[in-house]
């Protein structure tokens, strides 16, 4: 038997690693995919929690967590087309049009 | 060692190997396919959960939907010349201190979690004479109806904000 708590630490150290590339990556789109990997570390953790306590509420989270992942993405990559037709660049650190 | 344990341990090192190899790599177009391996990874341990329902809608939705819309806006994108440059911030450092004291800080406080072993209504022998898809559906439909719809609410916004947000300016 596997114990809870190697669940929520490897969730907590893909979590880090999400956070860690979200903070130091100039490329947009793969600050984009640092937040999908904080929410599936999330998801594991929410789904082992739900098969040690014996209940169905981790996974329906889940479901959530997916749907408000798919609308987000789908909503910050049409932001990033639309903002790379006025200023072909990817690179948040030259992504300064409000500097003044 | 059981072989439950062998099992998690190659999930656990593939997994954080792989999320290194998102972060760090160079090339967008590697980060998303290693991204579809993780996936693939977590949809196993899953499975190793008894979610069956959950593995399948990660392959398929994350791993079918999700990361194929981002390798169309990659393509989109005319991304070869960023190839050559610098992949981190200046600050990176910063961003690297502050991933390394949040994740000593999650495994410390996290490590000796222990939850009170309560029978609950879902143990793995009701939710297998009933099915893993038939058991979420009736929590799904009954007792969270009221956040499946407002799901429904947020993707149709979505769609519509991606639409709005992408269609040419007809000024």
């Amino acid at each position: 038997m596997v114990p809870l708590s190697w669940y929520i630490i490897l969730s907590a150290v893909m979590f880090s690693i999400g956070v860690f590339g979200f903070l130091s990556r100039r490329n947009i789109i793969i600050m984009f995919l640092c937040l999908e990997l904080m929410l599936n570390s999330v998801n594991i953790s929410l789904v082992a929690f739900s098969h040690y306590l014996q209940s169905m509420r981790g996974q329906i989270l889940v479901f959530f967590v997916i749907t408000v992942a798919a609308a987000e993405a789908a909503i910050g990559l049409a932001i990033l087309i639309a903002f790379y037709k006025n200023n072909p660049t990817v690179k948040v650190d030259e992504i300064n049009l409000l500097k003044g | 060692m059981t072989i439950q344990q062998i099992f998690f341990g190659y999930f656990a090192v593939m997994m954080t190997a792989l999320s290194v190899l998102v972060v760090a790599g160079k090339n967008p177009v590697h980060s998303v396919l290693t991204m579809l391996v993780l996936f693939v990874h977590m949809a196993g341990l899953y499975l190793f959960l008894n979610a069956e329902f959950l593995a399948a809608v990660q392959i398929i939705v994350y791993a079918g939907a999700i990361m194929v819309l981002y390798l169309f806006v990659i393509m989109l994108l005319n991304l070869r010349k960023e190839e050559t440059e610098a992949t981190f911030h200046k600050q990176w450092p910063l961003g690297a201190a502050a991933g390394v004291i949040f994740m000593i800080f999650l495994v410390v406080t996290l490590a000796k979690i222990t939850v009170i072993p309560q029978p609950g209504p879902y143990s793995i022998e009701a939710i297998r004479s009933e099915g893993s898809i038939m058991t979420i559906g009736k929590v799904l439909y009954t007792e969270y109806l009221l956040p499946f719809e407002i799901a429904s609410v947020i993707l149709l916004v979505a769609i519509i904000g991606a639409v709005v947000l992408a269609k040419k300016k007809v000024v």
